[in-house]
């Protein structure tokens, strides 16, 4: 009976926000002892969106400006763009851990809130479904909530694999352009190494601009070369690009998407956050891409959806 | 005002300098002493006094609040003070050196300069960095400016000299042409830079003392203590400049030599600044006229309190950018020229400094 006890009250502590110190390796591969997981300020949509899908929003005490999903989750104070952290800023909410996505700074940030011993965990940014997964599960350790951690990963990374049961043999995919913006002359186009690209290939679609790297302004007779079928935006809050608007550009004049007229919006934060609610997003590009083959039978899950 | 003062005797003037400076220096101090106990983090004045006096005699403090009084607002006043105050006398200086109101630091063409080898930095960073045998870390982004600054004030100033002597309006002229030229660098580097690229230049183009570090106020120190040092020694010069070239000449005044040092000055100092805090817009421009309009145009005066008033402004603009919106902090240059430029205008519609420039 006793030793029951004091195993229970041993795995009490251990799911307790103050579990005994441990010591994470993080992205930047700098050793980082965690003691104290009670107060976090979460930096990267997709950071925010594992810890509420942990169930653990309680111990986020301020995220940054991309964390716009769950909506409350902008409730939180607010430390700002992720790569101009403001030290005292961050110290202000007194926070037990800074746990940010890759390419979270400046350093001189990060060298202060080290200094005043707030642990600062950069968070490995993902590229493919694997990396989704290990993110997840790199989070989870991070707070101390292995096993809840393990579940979510194992589900998302079935609903990962079954958007890629559904992707068509290479020789039938489609080629689609995603547009970061129309503003100005020629419109902001994806090329390789983005997270665009990245979330295209997960969903089966071919990145229509080859030979490119990083998001660029592209010559308008370029992306008309492309022939794209389809072409991929962002929804930006409550506006919402119009097809009529998107192929009445020169730029997609004559190209087989604006023949079609398809065009797929989807919230900026879902399509390229690389999180938790990833394999759901994948599912609905493909259905956008793809409206006659069968859907991808990926659920909603309780994190993928804004419920409360 | 100036009327006033010729018929005043020696002493008169002497006292009323003494006042003037006396009372900017005060308004510098307390500037400063609010932002260092200011803060997203509420730190009792006390406890922030316990921690300086801790750090001057060498009984440290640990914990939480040492290290925000002592790593982070304490450098960043030293470097708003000393970016404030260089700014806005090498402002004031250019401004006498062109008989233009318009002049400010970046006519010397050391924002252009720095700007473009920021974005160089920003956009090429690591393949720069290669090209220096010892690992620059975070001070490759304030030296590669510096160097820029440099680069282009030198080339500005060969350019506009004809047969030894400088001139002005073709300064003035050629560094339109060389801004308009590191524009078109910087709009390839911008066609070539990653979304994050961008968004980092984009930040540091409006300036910010966040991130300051004692690396970075010994960048900026011995350049903004040699300009201050000079630039009093100018004052003569610029006063007898007023009046036009010729007459400055007459009076005894070595034109020439004034400019090249005024010059030099201004780059080096301007180039420093701006290397370790980004373009802070206005501050260069404004201060000195403010100034003007409280105490005349006399450089003796003009000179010292300008840089006490453009430490003041920096300082207290740095406290609203890290207080307003925290958590978070919002971009220095917006509140130098959101607060700024209102308040110019509000100047120049009151007619004073409109009657100044007729």
């Amino acid at each position: 009976m006793f030793r029951l006890a004091l195993a229970l009250s041993a795995a009490l502590f251990a799911t307790g926000a103050a579990a005994e110190q441990r010591t994470i390796v993080d992205a930047a591969g700098r050793s980082v002892p965690i003691a104290d997981t009670s107060r976090i300020v979460a930096i990267g949509g997709a950071v925010t969106e594992i810890l509420y899908a942990l169930r653990l929003e309680d111990r986020i005490v301020a995220v940054d400006l991309t964390s716009d999903f769950p909506e409350r989750a902008q409730q939180k104070a607010s430390v700002g763009y992720m790569r101009t952290l403001s030290p005292e800023g961050v110290l202000s909410v007194a926070p037990s851990l800074v746990l940010a996505i890759e390419g979270s700074g400046p350093k001189e940030a990060i060298d202060v809130l080290e200094k005043a011993s707030v642990p600062f965990v950069l968070v490995p940014e993902a590229h493919d479904a694997a990396g989704v997964v290990a993110k997840i599960r790199f989070v989870a350790d991070v707070v101390g909530e292995h096993e809840k951690g393990k579940a979510l990963a194992n589900a998302v990374a079935a609903d990962l694999a079954t958007v890629a049961a559904s992707r068509p043999p290479q020789d039938q995919r489609r080629k689609a352009i995603f547009v970061l913006s129309m503003a100005g002359g020629g419109p902001m186009v994806a090329g390789e190494g983005t997270s665009a690209a990245d979330v295209f290939a997960l969903a089966g679609v071919q990145n229509a601009l080859t030979g490119v790297t990083g998001y660029k302004a592209a010559n308008e007779e370029a992306s008309m070369q492309a022939m794209p079928d389809a072409v991929v935006m962002m929804s930006r809050g409550e506006h919402v690009a119009n097809a009529d608007e998107v192929f009445a550009s020169a730029a997609f004049a004559g190209t087989p998407a604006a023949h079609d007229k398809r065009l797929v919006v989807l919230p900026g934060e879902y399509l390229l956050g690389l999180g938790p609610r990833t394999a759901q997003a994948a599912r609905d590009l493909f259905v956008g891409i793809y409206p006659d083959r069968p859907p991808p039978a990926v659920p909603e899950r309780p994190w993928s959806t804004d419920t409360e | 005002m100036t009327t006033a003062v010729a018929g005043a005797s020696m002493t008169q003037r002497r006292t009323r300098d003494f006042a003037a400076i006396g009372i900017a220096a005060a308004l510098a101090v307390t500037a400063a002493m609010a932002s260092l106990v200011i803060g997203p983090i509420a730190i009792p004045p006390q406890r922030v006094a316990a921690i300086l006096f801790g750090f001057l005699d060498g009984t440290a403090t640990a914990g939480r609040d040492a290290v925000v009084v002592l790593d982070v607002r304490l450098p960043r006043t030293v470097l708003g003070v000393l970016v404030g105050a260089s700014t806005a006398l090498a402002g004031a200086v250019m401004q006498g050196l062109f008989r233009n109101p318009l002049a400010d630091p970046g006519v010397v063409g050391v924002s252009s300069g720095a700007g473009l080898a920021a974005a160089l930095w920003f956009i090429l960073g690591a393949g720069l960095g290669n090209l220096v045998p010892w690992n620059l870390g975070t001070l490759g982004l304030p030296l590669s400016a510096f160097a820029g600054g440099l680069i282009v004030s030198a080339t500005l100033h060969l350019l506009s000299r004809r047969e030894g002597q400088t001139s002005a309006t073709l300064l003035l002229l050629a560094g339109i042409a060389i801004g308009a030229f590191t524009s078109a660098g910087v709009g390839v580097l911008v066609f070539i830079a990653s979304e994050q690229q961008l968004r980092e230049f984009t930040f540091w183009t409006l300036g910010s003392l966040g991130g300051a570090t004692s690396t970075k106020i010994a960048l900026v120190l011995p350049f903004a203590l040699a300009f201050m040092a000079v630039a009093p020694r100018l004052a003569r010069g610029l006063d007898a400049l007023a009046l036009g070239e010729a007459e400055a000449f007459h009076l005894g005044i070595d034109v020439e030599r004034l400019k090249r040092v005024a010059v030099i000055g201004v780059a080096a100092a301007v180039g420093a600044s701006v290397a370790v805090s980004g373009v802070v817009g206005f501050v260069g421009l404004i201060t000195p006229h403010v100034v003007r309009l409280v105490i005349g145009p006399a450089h003796r005066l003009l000179l010292p309190v300008t840089a006490l008033a453009g430490a003041t402004f920096l300082v207290t603009a740095d406290i609203v950018a890290r207080t307003i919106a925290a958590p978070s902090e919002i971009p220095l240059g917006v509140i130098t020229a959101g607060v700024g430029a209102p308040f110019m205008l509000w100047l120049l519609l009151r007619q004073g400094l409109a009657q100044q420039l007729r």
